[in-house]
């Protein structure tokens, strides 16, 4: 490994490399165990059965670890009762792949007597969905259990079908399936250190990328060993990267980045805010999804635009919100807000403006408050317990008529200050939205002041605002920071500092382009580097 | 590759309701099983539970002015006058921070649920929470270990921890509560016939082959993950159980009365919404207890920091705290308060629901102990040194009900610490910090 680096090193100073400078070393991560999202676990699901089969039971909701549920991922474990509804999807899954409508399409092989138990074509049943489900071929003992009940269930049950369907059951219980769990080997150049197993790289890489399970051509390449060769892993990336699955990819990230999870919960007063939906919340989530992959995928545009373009799209539920006319009933419509419009880039969009506000109106705070932690991922303190908010939030007092009024006197109070100037100056240039986002330009009669400051960058509305991100620093590490730890479901470790920062290098020179910085973290020795422990190194070398 | 199958799972004489082997305990020593399934002549099951609501109370309109017995009931508290007897009210316990910061919404509830101090806002609770304590105990020869419920909609709002690494879920849906409870899998403890499904042997087989992975699957990960994948394990053989409990003919029950699915409606924090799930949800669970479906529960009628709303009110229920002026007259926020009795009302609600379910020579209430609380005393400025929390029920006999102690200044630990022993939870002190503490509340010891 020492010697690798040195001619990387050696072909750097040369000029030789021809790719700017080499990726710092790094210590790694100790092997470890992300249990798939509801999403992941629905993708598998389709491209290992087909689209059509059904779940029919409910996921166990995810926490949020520093900003990402990909990071919560490695922390959860699961209760009784979520595993009760796995087990029941499970089982219904099972029941609908041997069931007589799909059975002809996924059993690859029919039995001597559909009475009675046919080992050998169970066998090959079990085998072939074990290795799907896996992400890598299981061991013979992984299967004898699942072989062992399909067999005995068959004979229960008269049924070799049914039989199967215990089976099939057992796999998708096992750990194995739920658990997106790392295996290391030893490195063939030192066999005192560990790499991952080019099935564990696999599946890193196709969660990453796609949000899915490894496809047919990247199991059979890491069952070749092409993963554990530069060339190989890279003919692997650019072949995903050009994959139509990509999107499915991104929008899994910035599904789980800008805290869409939040959305299944959100609630809108009716009497309010009548023009509030679910459909309205689907199609504002879709809609910024599809604005990012239009510009970071479509286009492989600059990551900062997505803070300033007034290209989008919409449906016609969309257009009575942003009172904009679309002709189609049902279908999305590519949309461009005109420049003098104030609605540019996404803190304009439903999305964040509705999402980041209170059932009955809108805030400055919470809106403030999620540009900071989610776009530039900063840490705002925690509120202090004991705060008086009553004179100065009371919308009936003439004194305070706007979110601005009440905000400053707010800010007066000293043990407030502190955090609320880091939020509130950000969130007043989005105030012509109300709490779920449709444009106005007074509140309770007083014309309202869109303009504030965010890191001393004065703006003067939300267009202008969404130019103070675009050239905020950090909003780039953040992206950066984040793409990391999304793909590797963890934070980054002490020894990855000079990691960290070769990223935001990297991901600025390319202009800022999403697909580029995938492709740094996919290629890259870091994403797939595991520490070893002891007891790791003795387990694996067994 | 081999087919013969000589693991602990085999079933000999399997089918037709034969004579069965039964898997060999696994991980039991995180499930502490000392009980028998019911038999006949078997005392009644007593059983434990959670009811929560959020954002406090004004102490002035709630906290009795009378200690002990026949206390009495001001404004806020006059909703649980029916059942008074049966209740038993404590105020002036504190929540101690020991110097951390005490974290809105968060630290309260750690306090009164966990005995301990929060970590982080990220991380609400870390150590097991009182209703995992006491089911470990007396949850394992029932179908669910626990059942989880919250009038929200929001399957998040749930305070049920074993440790950092997950919360046990909610249900938000009254439908989806009754079908996972009475749906096609529900015994009928009362049935003349019983004979062992086949199916939920197999089933219980898959289970078993389940568990078997866990050496192979925890080699090469680290100790916290190892921990975080027994958890797993955990939960896998909690169904085994369940499904060993299936094939056992239950007991009967006589007041195991089963009722008709009820409608689907909207699920939500508007507050008629959460007070009409909430009532279905409360008869639905009562229905459970009654028909030994679970001993131990968890009902958060409103989330820590209440998402409660009022039909065309800007504010929810957590911004009237802090916002809403104090009416000069009144003395207090008319608007908050608004939730704090329909909280009272619905708590109310359920200790009748409970009450009006004979069982045996008493009630199903007679039989239950439920803790209700709240996660802060005055939610305006998130105090916690006097954490609203009841009882309700007299855990078949083992307390003193229908009184009011106040212990000003004294641990709020030592209200969850006279619970778990009352429910034989083999606990000698309990509570981190400052609030451990090996002090019952004894005024209401028998």
């Amino acid at each position: 490994m020492i010697k690798r680096f040195a001619a990387v090193a050696a072909l750097s100073f040369l000029g030789l490399a021809g790719c700017g400078p080499s990726e710092p070393a790094t210590s790694g991560a100790p092997v470890g165990a992300q249990r798939l999202s509801a999403t992941q676990y629905r993708q598998m699901i389709s491209d290992v059965f087909g689209p059509d089969i059904k779940l029919g039971g409910r996921f166990e909701p995810g926490i949020r670890k520093n900003g990402l549920l990909a990071v919560g991922a490695s922390a959860v474990s699961m209760s009784s009762a979520g595993f009760e509804q796995y087990d029941i999807i499970a089982r219904t899954v099972a029941g609908q792949v041997v069931d007589a409508k799909h059975r002809d399409l996924l059993i690859p092989c029919k039995p001597a007597d559909v009475k009675k138990p046919d080992p050998k074509c169970g066998t090959e049943v079990l085998t072939k969905y074990g290795r799907l489900l896996f992400r890598r071929p299981p061991t013979e003992k992984e299967l004898a259990g699942p072989i062992a009940i399909a067999n005995q269930a068959a004979e229960a049950k008269d049924d070799f079908y049914a039989g199967l369907s215990y089976g099939l059951a057992e796999l998708l219980d096992s750990p194995n399936f739920i658990f997106r769990k790392d295996i290391a080997e030893p490195d063939p150049s030192d066999k005192t250190k560990l790499r991952l197993t080019a099935y564990s790289k696999a599946s890193r890489l196709s969660f990453f990328l796609w949000n899915a399970g490894p496809d047919e051509e990247l199991l059979k390449a890491a069952a070749a060993g092409d993963l554990d060769s530069k060339s190989g892993l890279s003919k692997q990336v650019d072949r995903m990267l050009a994959s139509p699955r990509l999107e499915s990819g991104v929008r899994a990230f910035f599904i789980d980045f800008l805290d869409f999870d939040q959305f299944d919960s959100l609630a809108k007063d009716a009497t309010i805010y009548p023009v509030f939906g679910q459909k309205v919340a689907h199609d504002a989530q879709e809609q910024t999804l599809r604005t990012a992959i239009d510009l970071l995928v479509t286009q492989k545009g600059d990551y900062r635009d997505l803070f300033t373009t007034r290209k989008t799209f919409l449906t016609r539920n969309l257009g009575v919100v942003y009172q904009v006319p679309v002709a189609s009933e049902s279908a999305w419509e590519p949309h461009e807000f005109a420049a003098d419009d104030p609605h540019a880039g996404i803190l304009t969009q439903l999305s964040f403006t509705e999402l980041h506000s209170h059932p009955g109106r809108s805030s400055s705070t919470l809106r403030g408050k999620a540009v900071r932690e989610i776009l530039l991922c900063q840490v705002v303190p925690s509120p202090p317990a004991n705060v008086n908010f009553t004179v100065v939030q009371d919308t009936n007092n003439p004194n305070f008529k706007t979110a601005r009024d009440r905000l400053t006197a707010h800010r007066t109070e000293a043990t407030c200050a502190g955090c609320h100037k880091i939020m509130d100056p950000i969130g007043l240039g989005l105030e012509n939205f109300d709490g779920v986002g449709q444009f106005r330009s007074t509140e309770n009669g007083a014309a309202i002041d869109p303009s504030g400051e965010i890191d001393g960058i004065k703006f003067s509305d939300s267009a202008s605002l969404g130019h103070a991100i675009h050239d905020n620093p950090s909003a780039t590490a953040c992206l950066s920071n984040s793409l990391y730890r999304y793909a590797a479901g963890r934070d980054f470790d002490p020894g990855e500092r000079d990691w960290q920062k070769y990223l935001g290098e990297q991901f600025a020179a390319s202009g800022y382009k999403l697909p580029d910085l995938m492709k740094t973290i996919a290629t890259s020795d870091a994403f797939y580097a595991v520490r070893a422990s002891g007891n790791a190194v003795r387990e694996a070398q067994r | 590759m081999s087919f013969d199958f000589s693991r602990r799972r085999v079933l000999r004489g399997m089918m037709g309701g034969g004579a069965v082997t039964l898997a060999l305990p696994f991980l039991d020593c995180f499930l502490n099983t000392n009980g028998t399934a019911l038999a006949g002549g078997r005392p009644l099951p007593v059983r434990f539970g959670t009811w929560n609501w959020g954002l406090g109370m004004n102490s002035q309109r709630w906290i009795p002015t009378k200690l002990g017995a026949d206390y009495d009931l001001l404004p806020e508290l006059k909703y649980i006058e029916a059942h008074k007897s049966q209740i038993n009210v404590f105020s002036g316990f504190k929540a101690f921070l020991d110097g951390k910061p005490n974290l809105p919404h968060i630290s309260g509830m750690q306090a009164v649920r966990a005995g301990g101090v929060a970590p982080s806002m990220q991380n609400p609770m870390d150590i097991p929470t009182i209703d995992v304590l006491v089911g470990d105990v007396i949850g394992t020869d029932t179908r669910f270990r626990s059942l989880e419920m919250t009038s929200t909609g929001d399957p998040k709002h749930s305070y049920s921890y074993r440790s950092a690494n997950g919360f046990n879920p909610a249900e938000v849906s009254p439908v989806a509560l009754y079908t996972r409870i009475f749906g096609p899998e529900f015994q009928d403890p009362n049935a003349a016939d019983f004979k062992p499904d086949p199916a939920v042997m197999l089933r219980k087989s898959v289970l078993t082959g389940v568990t078997e992975q866990r050496e192979d699957f925890l080699k090469q990960l680290g100790q916290a993950d190892r921990t975080r994948m027994d958890e797993y394990f955990t939960s896998v053989r909690q169904l085994e159980q369940q499904l060993e409990l299936q094939l056992q003919k239950p007991p009967p029950a006589e007041a195991c009365h089963i009722f008709a699915k009820p409608a689907d409606g909207p699920t939500g924090t508007e507050i008629g919404v959460a007070m009409a799930n909430h009532k279905l949800m409360a008869e639905i669970l009562a229905m459970a207890l009654a028909c030994n479906q679970t001993k131990v529960f968890n009902v958060v009628f409103s989330d820590s920091a209440s998402s409660l709303r009022m039909p065309g009110e800007q504010m929810i229920h957590h911004l009237m705290t802090h916002e809403e002026p104090v009416d000069k007259d009144l003395g207090y926020q008319p608007k908050a308060t608004y939730f704090v009795e329909r909280s009272m009302e619905a708590w109310a609600l359920f200790v009748a629901t409970l009450a009006n379910i004979k069982e045996g020579d008493g009630t199903l209430l007679d039989r239950c102990l439920v803790m209700g609380h709240s996660d802060t005393e005055y939610a305006r400025i998130h105090s916690i040194s006097g954490i609203p929390v009841m009882t309700a029920g007299s855990a078949g006999g083992r307390i003193k009900t229908g009184i009011h102690v106040s212990a000003v200044g004294e641990p709020i630990t030592r209200i969850g610490f006279t619970l778990q022993q009352v429910m034989g939870v083999p606990v000698e002190k309990w509570g981190q910090g400052s609030m451990q503490t090996s002090k019952p509340v004894s005024e209401i010891l028998i």
